[in-house]
């Protein structure tokens, strides 16, 4: 049933970001403008995800799900300098492409040059980060 | 910019949001992507199951877009193919060394008030607009 969910929920998400427009590097790119040609129309996605997950966060968190594990209790607020130096490469890197992890993978149904060197290279830096992070640290992941 | 034109934006994030927590509470487990395609190239235990489930759902979805919205997927790249490729080992390996990417701190971490999400998502917006600029400087 887990796995049934997820794979609705990865479907449901992908269309999500089909009709937002988070899947054309164009559209983030120019989103990404702002002091140039500022194309706002991003910003209406933020809001409504935001929201709906806040309300299902303050209503279930630490409870029970009927079909997996105990929502977590707790959020993580911990700031390090990974986060910061994290964050900020991956900026530079969505930045330059427009392409954030979501995307990268659902751009895959329409395979091209640039779709898949964008993943294979997306997979090869994350195996690299894999060597500069201890176990300890991975526990941390809030995604 | 009309104001239909934050219809599009406004249904599409609402999916994103259904989805992100419709795991969570379901099942308990984060819609941070580049958590679940990390933990897929780990071949992550007791995890590699429903992450698996979820990257193959996002590229059916993508497959459905192909066929009933085939203009929201990119026909062409955005910069040469040098460029793409930096541009995934910085989104590969700084998601990873960050914890998270717009999924995982921008939805999921902001949704929980979370300062470490808040934090990360206003880290890396401001650091691509600034890229964006930069990039346009040198161009021009």
């Amino acid at each position: 049933m887990k796995i049934a969910i997820a794979l609705i929920c990865g479907i449901v998400f992908a269309l999500g970001l089909g009709i937002s427009g988070m899947t054309l590097p164009t559209v983030v790119l120019g989103f990404l403008d702002f002091f140039g040609d500022w194309n706002p129309a991003l910003m209406f996605v933020m809001g409504p995800a935001v929201l709906i997950y806040l309300v299902a966060w303050r209503l279930r968190r630490g409870r029970k799900s009927p079909f997996g594990a105990t929502l977590p209790a707790k959020a993580i607020h911990k700031q390090d300098a990974r986060l910061y130096a994290g964050a900020t490469l991956f900026g530079i890197g969505w930045g330059i492409a427009g392409v954030c992890p979501g995307p990268a993978v659902t751009n895959l149904a329409r395979p091209s040059e640039f779709t898949l060197a964008f993943m294979a290279a997306m997979l090869v830096g994350i195996a690299l980060s894999f060597l500069v992070k201890s176990r300890k640290s991975a526990a941390m992941n809030t995604a | 910019m009309q104001w239909q034109d934050v219809w599009p934006p406004l249904l599409g994030g609402t999916l994103i949001g259904l989805s992100a927590a419709g795991l969570l509470v379901l099942t308990g487990k984060t819609a941070g992507i580049s958590g679940i395609v990390d933990g897929i190239l780990r071949g992550e235990r007791g995890e590699l199951g429903w992450k698996l489930a979820f990257a193959l759902g996002l590229v059916v979805g993508g497959v459905v877009l192909a066929i009933a919205m085939p203009s929201a997927l990119p026909v062409a790249a955005p910069r040469a193919l040098p460029w793409v490729i930096a541009a995934g080992l910085l989104v590969g390996f700084g998601t990873r060394l960050g914890g998270g990417c717009t999924s995982g701190h921008g939805v999921c971490g902001i949704g929980r008030t979370s300062g470490r999400g808040f934090v990360g998502t206003c880290v890396f917006m401001a650091v691509a607009a600034l890229t964006v600029l930069v990039l346009k400087g040198v161009e021009a």
